[in-house]
């Protein structure tokens, strides 16, 4: 039973990752039309705008200790963080302990003004072509900004810790009435899978209940008619890009703490978020949320050694079995409309 | 005046002896007069150094062409001398190989056995290169092994650590200088024995691919004969990110060890998921729960940053060393490039060294006399102590370093401390357990 609930926990939280990058990818799909590879790449620059961060508040001036020496036998050059100096070692350290959650607020305007520039500079040229030339175009893009990021952050993962205090684990167990100990759950990827409820919750909000959000969707509906009562359809649409783009781009941020980042972690997910957009319904925004986290909770079982024992290397292949099989039963995906991507 | 016509005839015969003209310096100097694959004609030898520029192991592979750089340097008689200065041997002068000045060519692995052979063949074809080293996967080291083999030159293998690479796969033109899979198992064993106990139930997440394997092989025969029981193994795939679903049945299992049997970034995202679960804080069995990476890279282990603090594991060379040659390449290279080098860095680094002093004793670049000089030969100064070149396998022994991570490092290279060298007896084993065919060395041409 404690398996069961630990691998339920775990399969949310993967799935977390997996329903904001496909929220992102659909709304996408669901307002442009476009089918963007470059989306695994988004969530990857997030991680990297927390990596950034965290690099900018650690800022430091080196200084000369005669008394320890480096590698080579020379007096060893110390760096200190110039936070250090103007708020003192206690707060500096706090304040560069808390580098993750901070790089939420620097990386909403630099995540929503990539997908602005990506969706005016590139994507809108392929509107009208073929869904074959986007994916060619956003995969190609996807390649030169990981390679970009390599360039800049090298190939290895770049350690980026929770706040100190969100690094233990919390022990569910012994809320439910079992032995201390034996389900435990750190406290990051709880916070990670709230996080990812609010995110999802606060998209739907903006869609459903403000203006903004109304005029969207009568766009992703019927954009000709909108287009007739005199409304800039197209600008919202950039916009819904832009936010879209800060949606994977907070998954990254947030996701840092819980795997060091490295420039080909946009890849890893990518394959898989489509698949959760093809289960959940192209198009479909719930689809992709519900698609995201019963992937997610389906794969943590087939990682137990219990079932890999009966059926070998199921771990590998359960997400594209099950896919296959929801797809044959229902070939719109869970949650999909009719006549998407049919014609 | 004539007026010349042509002729189908003409132009065929024409055609033909341009073509006999333009290929002959090709068909009769470059392959049936020389006695080898790409025998040095001029002033000049070319070596290729084939390593992963692009992909996961980029900043290991961007190591050891530093390295290579710098032994290029040495050889040409340029920089401190480096290793020629404490290298047992006193064949190497400066004055490049057997007096032909070296240059090298490069190619990018990957990190693609594929990809590996095709540089690798380019090298050899149109680039004349008459050695091929480096690498940082086993597959790579094996498939470019088998194809300097076919094409008659020699492999000088860089960072690659499984049993496979000097056993089943073994190749008459292929030598390793890095240690193994086998000789991680048997120097980790007593160190974990010693500092945890017999009695020990270990639980192994195993890379799904040949390192894997051999890895948990090693480590799991070397543990059971301390008195440890496994009580279960566990593969994972080699695109696997978040290991939090193989982590979490660890917590019932009984265990109270975790082998990790990663490496690159497979350890570093399964080692931040074990410690995030709390692993290191448990108890079980009224013990308190370990976790034991066998294969350490300082290059990788500052990705899991401070998750790697007290956690056991083996290297195959540290730069804290303080033997004179480990002291010497140190210096050379921390001067050139401003920090210390990697196990990786060093590996590659002598093995171009070891190739070149080989040409020289040997007196000659043909493959088959540069491998028997390697064939038993010992030497010293190198960084490791004492060590062979095993004829029987074309596998090194030395001393192998069990190392842990720092609790209190003082830099960002500052990450591993030495807590044992275990001597070469302890690791060496019958060449005969992995099967395997060296074969007959293959002069190519």
């Amino acid at each position: 039973m404690e398996a069961i609930i630990l691998q339920i926990l775990n399969g949310l939280d993967k799935g977390s990752a997996y329903a904001l990058i496909a929220l992102g990818l659909t709304l996408i799909f669901g307002t442009l039309g476009v089918v963007n590879f470059a989306h695994g790449a988004l969530f990857m620059i997030g991680a990297f705008c927390a990596v950034t961060l965290s690099r900018i508040i650690s800022a430091s001036h080196t200084i000369v200790d005669d008394t320890q020496t480096d590698f080579l036998g020379n007096p060893l050059k110390v760096e200190v963080p110039y936070v250090y100096d103007w708020f003192g070692q206690a707060t500096g350290d706090a304040i560069i302990d808390w580098a993750v959650p901070l790089s939420i607020l620097f990386a909403i305007p630099v995540m929503i003004g990539i997908g602005v520039l990506m969706e005016r500079g590139l994507i809108k040229h392929f509107y009208h072509r073929p869904h074959a030339d986007q994916i060619l175009v956003t995969f190609g893009l996807a390649i030169v900004l990981q390679e970009i990021i390599k360039y800049y952050y090298g190939a290895n993962p770049i350690p980026t810790p929770a706040p100190s205090a969100f690094t233990g684990s919390f022990d569910f167990g012994a809320l439910m009435g079992f032995d201390p100990g034996q389900i435990i759950y750190p406290y990051w990827r709880i916070i990670y899978f709230i996080f990812a409820a609010i995110i999802i919750g606060g998209v739907f909000a903006f869609l459903q209940f403000t203006t903004f959000g109304m005029v969207v969707r009568a766009g992703m509906a019927d954009r000709e008619t909108v287009q007739l009562l005199g409304i800039n359809i197209d600008k919202r649409f950039t916009l819904m890009f832009g936010i879209a783009a800060a949606v994977a781009g907070l998954a990254g941020v947030m996701y840092t703490p819980i795997n060091s980042p490295n420039y080909h972690m946009g890849m890893d997910f990518l394959v898989l978020s489509f698949v959760v957009v093809v289960v959940g319904g192209m198009g479909s925004l719930p689809g992709a949320v519900l698609a995201g986290f019963l992937l997610g909770i389906v794969e943590s079982f087939a990682s137990m050694r219990v079932v890999l024992d009966i059926m070998p290397g199921i771990n590998q292949i359960i997400i594209y079995l099950v896919a296959i099989i929801i797809l044959l039963t229902r070939p719109r995906g869970l949650m999909g409309r009719k006549g998407v991507m049919e014609d | 005046m004539s007026n010349p016509t042509l002729s189908r005839r003409g132009v065929l015969k024409t055609g033909a002896i341009a073509g006999a003209g333009v290929a002959a310096p090709t068909i009769f100097t470059a392959q049936s007069a020389a006695a080898f694959t790409n025998e040095p004609t001029g002033s000049s030898v070319t070596l290729g150094f084939n390593v992963p520029q692009s992909g996961p192991y980029a900043d290991e592979g961007a190591d050891e062409l530093r390295a290579y750089e710098l032994a290029v340097e040495h050889l040409n008689g340029g920089g401190d001398g480096g290793l020629m200065n404490t290298f047992s041997s006193k064949a190497l002068q400066g004055n490049g190989i057997m007096g032909k000045k070296v240059e090298y060519v490069t190619g990018d692995t990957q990190t693609k056995s594929d990809a590996a052979r095709a540089s690798a063949r380019s090298m050899i074809e149109k680039d004349g290169a008459v050695m091929i080293t480096g690498g940082s996967s086993s597959g790579v080291a094996v498939a470019v092994q088998a194809l300097c083999q076919e094409a008659g030159v020699i492999f000088m293998a860089g960072l690659t650590h499984s049993n496979d690479t000097t056993g089943k796969d073994k190749k008459a033109n292929g030598f390793r200088h890095f240690f193994n899979s086998y000789m991680t198992g048997a120097a980790l064993a007593p160190v974990l024995a010693n500092n945890y106990g017999t009695d020990r139930k270990a639980y192994h997440l195993t890379a799904d691919y040949n390192w894997g394997y051999t890895t948990e092989e090693a480590v799991r025969t070397s543990t059971e004969a301390m008195g440890w029981e496994t009580v279960g193994t566990v593969l994972t795939p080699l695109t696997q990110t978040d290991f939090s679903s193989y982590i979490a049945p660890v917590l019932n299992s009984g265990a109270d060890v975790l082998v990790l049997n990663h490496y690159g970034g497979n350890m570093v995202n399964s080692l931040t998921n074990a410690v995030q679960f709390g692993l290191r804080e448990r108890q079980a069995n009224g013990k308190n729960f370990e976790i034991v990476v066998p294969l350490y890279s300082r290059l990788m282990a500052k990705g899991a940053g401070a998750n790697v603090k007290g956690i056991f594991g083996s290297t195959n060379w540290h730069w804290s060393l303080q033997d004179e040659g480990s002291k010497q390449f140190v210096q050379s290279f921390g001067t050139k490039y401003g920090f210390p080098p990697s196990q990786a860095a060093h590996t590659c680094y002598v093995q171009a060294l070891l190739y070149a002093d080989a040409v020289e004793r040997a007196g000659s670049f043909n493959p088959c006399a540069v491998g028997e000089a390697l064939k038993d030969f010992e030497f010293d100064g190198m960084g490791n102590g004492k060590t062979l070149y095993r004829g029987e396998d074309h596998q090194c022994f030395k001393d192998v370093l069990v190392v842990k991570g720092k609790e209190n490092p003082t830099s960002e290279f500052d990450l591993l401390e030495i807590v044992e060298i275990t001597p070469v007896s302890q690791v060496t084993y019958d060449a005969s357990i992995f099967g395997g065919d060296l074969g007959t060395c293959n002069p190519g041409a």
